[in-house]
C-alpha cells in the first residue's frame, strides 16, 4: 500500500471518528430545554387516565394563544420520576415541572431548580384552590407549586356484593375488620387486594394505621428529623397489626406479585374474587375504563379507613396526595417562564378544567364546587371524596412523596419486608431510625 | 495465529509488524475514551463527593466508601450477583450446550426449530419482562389460561422463588445466543473425526465425551466469559421484572447502583458500588482468560 494513501485514509478516519462522536455527543445535549425553541414553553405530563384532560387543556391553551405555545410529551408514572429529577439537576426541566410536591419539591427549592411563584400567582389564582391543597405547594410560607390534579384521599373500595354474599356490613373499626377475614375466606373470597409489588400501596395501610394508633403528630416527628422518631410505639404497634394481618390471610395469595400497571389489584376487587381494596381514586379510575357496569350496577361501596380501638386519631383524618402541582423551571427562558405563569393563572382556573377531570371520576381541588359534584354522572362518590378531604383535620400526603428521596426508598423497602415477614417491626424501626436525617 | 511467520532476526520490527497501521485503531480508541475512560473517571471522582443530582456536589472523601462498604445491603447484593452468576451458568450452560449440539444436525426440521429457538434473542429486554411479568401473574397470568393451578403461585412476590424466576427469565433471554455459538462450534468439527472413531466402535456418547466436548472446549471459554461478565452487570430484565424486589430478594449490585443513585438520589455511593462493579468486572474477566487458557487459544485441528 502507498504510504500517502495510508495516511490519507487515516486522516480521513480520524475526522470520520471525531464527526461521528461529536455528532452523538451533539445529540445528549439537546434536551428539551433546547428543542423547544426559545418561543414555546415545554411540560412533561403523566401517561394514565388524567394524560387526556391535561393534553386538552394545553390544546385548548395552544389554540386560544397562538403566540404562547406549550409542548407537551407523556410518561410513565415511575419512569417520569427518574427522568424529571435528571432533567432538573442537568439543567434540562420542562418549563412546567409536574410534581407531588413535598421532600423532591422542597430538595428543587433547596437547589434553586423552581422559581418562587408567591409574587406572580396572585390571590386570584390560589383562591380557587382549596387551602389544604394550596398549603402542600408551599415551602416555608412562599409558594412553588400550583395544584393541577384531583384531590387524592385514600379510602377503602368494597365489592358490595361480595358483601351481600356473606352477609356482612362494611367494618368501621380494626377488630371488625379483622372478623371479616375468616369470613370472606371460608367464602372462597379474598378479603383484601394490594399491588404488593409497587410498594406505595403497602404504605397506604401504615399510613393510616399510625395514624389512627397515634395521630398525626407521630409523622411529623419524623419530619422533623427527631432522633429514634421511627421507634416510636404506634409505628410498632401498626406493623404489628400488618403483620397480624398478612397472618390471618387478610390479603389475596401472591399480593406481592401484584403490580399496579397492568390493574390486577383492582381487577380482583371489580371480578368479584376480592372484597376490599384501600386505594387512590386511581382505583375508581381503573374500575372506569376495567368494567364501567360495576359503577353504573352501584356495586362500587367505599368506606373511610376504620378506627382502631384506643387509638388518638381522629376517623376522619385522612392520607394521601392532595393534588399533583405545577412548578416552574428556574432554568427555563424569560418568554417560556411568562407563557408558564400565564397559563398557571388562566388555563387551570377554568370550568372547562374543572368539568374535565370531574368527567374522568376526580375530584377537583376547588373550593365551590358542591353543586358541580352533585349534577355530575357519580355525585355520591364524588361528594363522598370531596367532603372527605375538605373536611379532613389532617390531610398527610404520602409518606414516600413527604420525606427525602433517599428516606422515601428506605421506608417503601423495610416496609415491603414487613409485610413478607422478612422483617419484624423493631427491626423495621431500628432500619428507619438509621435513615434520619439523610 | 499459526499462519504467522515468526520475525526473522534479520528485518526490523517495523518490516514485520504483523497487520495494518495502529492509526487504524484510532475511531475505536476515540470511542473507548470518550464513552469508557472519562465516565470512568467521572465515576471515582463522584465516588469521593456528595451529590443528590440537583444540588452542587461536594467533597466528602472516603466516607461514601465506608458507609456503603459497611451497608449490610451492599454484601448482600454482592452476594446475590455470585448466586445470580453461579445459577445462570449452571442452568445455561448445559441447555446451550445440548441445543447447540442438536441444531447443529443439517436436517430441516431442525433448521426450523434453531430459527424458533433464535427468536427470544430478538425481543427487547423490556419486552420480555413485561411479558413475563403478565405471563406470571398468579391471579389473571397463565395459571388461569391453561387452567393449571399449580402454576398459580407468587412466582415474583415470594422472595424465595424469585430467584429461580429471574434466572429462568435470564435463561430463556440468553440461551439462544449461547446454542448459537456452540451451533457453530459443532459445525466445525471435522467429520473425519466422528468418521475414524466409529470404526474404532465409539458410540454416540463415547464420541460426545471424547470428540464434542474437547473440539468445544474454546467455545465453552468464549460462551463462559460472555455469561459471567454479563450477569455481573445484568440490570434491565430484574429491574422491569421486580424491581430489586420483593424486599431485597432480587436487588443485585447493578440494580443497588442504580437504585442507589436514581431512587435514592445518593450518586456518591452509587458511584462507590459502580467502581465496585468495574473492578470485579475486570478481574473476573482477566481470571476467566487466565485460568481457562483463553488467552493461549489455538487451533486444535492441527494434523488433520
Amino acid at each position: 500500500m502507498n504510504r500517502s494513501f495510508r495516511r490519507r485514509s487515516a486522516v480521513a478516519s480520524i475526522v470520520t471518528a471525531l464527526a461521528v462522536v461529536a455528532g452523538v455527543a451533539g445529540c445528549g445535549s439537546s434536551g428539551p430545554g433546547s428543542s423547544g425553541g426559545a418561543d414555546s414553553a415545554t411540560a412533561w405530563i403523566l401517561t394514565g387516565p388524567t394524560e387526556a384532560t391535561f393534553r386538552a387543556s394545553f390544546d385548548a391553551w395552544n389554540k386560544a394563544h397562538p403566540d404562547e405555545q406549550i409542548k407537551v410529551q407523556s410518561f410513565e408514572n415511575d419512569a417520569y420520576k427518574q427522568k424529571v429529577r435528571s432533567a432538573v439537576g442537568a439543567g434540562q426541566a420542562p418549563t412546567l415541572i409536574f410534581g407531588w410536591a413535598g421532600g423532591i419539591l422542597k430538595s428543587y427549592v433547596d437547589a434553586g431548580a423552581v422559581d418562587d411563584l408567591t409574587g406572580s400567582i396572585g390571590s386570584d389564582t390560589t383562591g380557587h384552590f382549596l387551602p389544604s391543597v394550596t398549603k402542600v405547594g408551599q415551602i416555608g410560607d412562599k409558594l412553588y407549586a400550583v395544584p393541577n390534579n384531583g384531590v387524592k384521599p385514600a379510602v377503602i373500595y368494597y365489592n358490595k356484593e361480595l358483601f351481600q354474599r356473606i352477609g356482612a356490613q362494611p367494618p368501621t373499626t380494626w377488630d371488625q375488620l379483622l372478623q371479616l377475614v375468616p369470613r370472606f375466606k371460608a367464602a372462597n373470597i379474598a378479603p383484601i387486594t394490594v399491588s404488593g409489588q409497587d410498594k406505595w400501596p403497602l404504605l397506604m395501610w401504615e399510613e393510616y394505621l399510625v395514624d389512627r394508633i397515634g395521630g398525626p403528630d407521630v409523622m411529623r416527628r419524623v419530619l422533623a428529623n427527631t432522633p429514634d422518631a421511627w421507634s416510636d410505639p404506634a409505628f410498632i404497634k401498626a406493623n404489628t397489626m400488618i403483620q397480624q394481618l398478612v397472618d390471618a390471610g387478610g390479603f389475596v395469595n401472591g399480593f406481592s406479585s401484584i403490580s399496579t400497571k397492568t390493574g390486577a389489584d383492582v381487577a380482583l376487587l371489580y371480578t368479584g374474587k376480592a372484597a376490599m381494596n384501600l386505594n387512590l381514586p386511581s382505583a375508581y379510575q381503573t374500575i372506569q375504563t376495567g368494567d364501567p357496569s360495576f359503577l353504573s350496577g352501584g356495586k362500587l361501596g367505599y368506606l373511610p379507613f376504620p378506627a382502631v380501638a384506643g387509638g388518638k386519631g381522629d376517623v376522619k383524618n385522612v392520607v394521601g396526595n392532595p393534588s399533583n402541582y405545577w412548578s416552574v423551571s428556574a432554568k427555563a427562558s424569560q418568554q417560556q417562564k411568562k407563557i408558564a405563569l400565564d397559563y398557571l393563572r388562566g388555563g387551570l382556573t377554568t370550568d372547562a378544567y374543572t368539568d374535565a377531570l370531574l368527567k374522568i371520576g376526580l375530584v377537583p381541588p376547588t373550593t365551590g364546587v358542591q353543586a358541580k359534584l352533585a349534577s355530575a354522572s357519580d355525585a355520591p362518590y364524588l361528594t363522598t371524596i370531596y367532603d372527605s378531604a375538605q373536611q379532613a383535620p389532617s390531610f398527610q400526603l404520602s409518606w414516600d412523596q413527604a420525606l427525602s428521596p433517599a428516606q422515601g426508598d428506605a421506608l417503601l423497602t423495610n416496609l415491603q419486608q414487613v409485610f413478607l415477614k422478612q422483617i419484624t417491626p423493631t427491626q423495621f424501626s431500628a432500619n428507619m431510625n438509621k435513615t434520619l436525617g439523610s | 495465529m499459526n499462519s504467522t511467520p515468526p520475525p526473522t532476526g534479520t528485518g526490523t520490527a517495523r518490516g514485520y509488524r504483523a497487520g495494518p497501521s495502529a492509526w487504524w485503531t484510532l475511531p475505536a480508541l476515540a470511542f473507548f475514551v470518550v464513552f469508557a475512560l472519562i465516565p470512568l473517571a467521572g465515576v471515582a471522582v463522584l465516588s469521593l463527593m456528595a451529590w443528590d443530582g440537583l444540588s452542587a456536589p461536594h467533597w466528602t472523601g472516603l466516607r461514601n466508601w465506608t458507609r456503603v462498604l459497611a451497608d449490610p445491603v451492599t454484601g448482600h447484593a454482592a452476594l446475590l450477583s455470585l448466586k445470580i452468576i453461579v445459577l445462570s451458568w449452571l442452568v445455561q450452560t448445559p441447555l446451550s450446550l445440548f441445543l447447540g449440539i442438536f441444531t447443529a444436525g443439517r436436517q430441516r426440521y431442525r433448521n426450523v426449530l434453531a430459527v424458533l429457538y433464535f427468536v427470544p434473542l430478538l425481543f427487547s429486554s423490556a419486552a420480555v419482562a413485561i411479558a413475563f411479568k403478565a405471563i406470571l401473574d398468579p391471579n389473571f397470568g397463565i395459571s388461569r389460561a391453561v387452567g393449571w393451578s399449580f402454576l398459580s403461585r407468587d412466582w415474583l412476590g415470594d422472595p424465595q422463588l424469585v430467584l429461580a424466576t429471574v434466572v429462568f427469565v435470564i435463561a430463556w433471554q440468553f440461551i439462544p445466543f449461547h446454542t448459537l455459538l456452540y451451533q457453530a462450534g459443532v459445525r466445525q468439527i471435522p467429520a473425519s473425526l466422528y468418521e475414524a472413531s466409529m470404526i474404532d466402535g465409539a458410540g454416540p456418547v463415547q464420541q460426545f465425551r471424547w470428540i464434542t466436548l474437547p473440539q468445544l472446549r474454546y467455545t465453552l471459554v468464549t460462551s463462559s466469559t460472555l455469561m459471567v461478565v454479563g450477569s455481573l452487570t445484568y440490570f434491565d430484565v430484574v429491574f422491569v421484572l421486580t424491581g430489586g424486589g420483593p424486599g431485597y430478594s432480587t436487588r443485585l449490585l447493578p440494580l443497588d447502583m442504580y437504585l442507589t443513585g436514581f431512587s435514592a438520589n445518593d450518586m456518591g455511593g452509587a458511584s462507590v458500588l459502580a467502581a465496585i462493579l468495574v473492578v470485579a468486572g475486570l478481574l473476573v474477566a482477566v481470571g476467566f482468560t487466565r485460568f481457562s487458557g483463553f488467552n493461549r487459544m489455538q487451533s486444535q485441528q492441527e494434523g488433520l
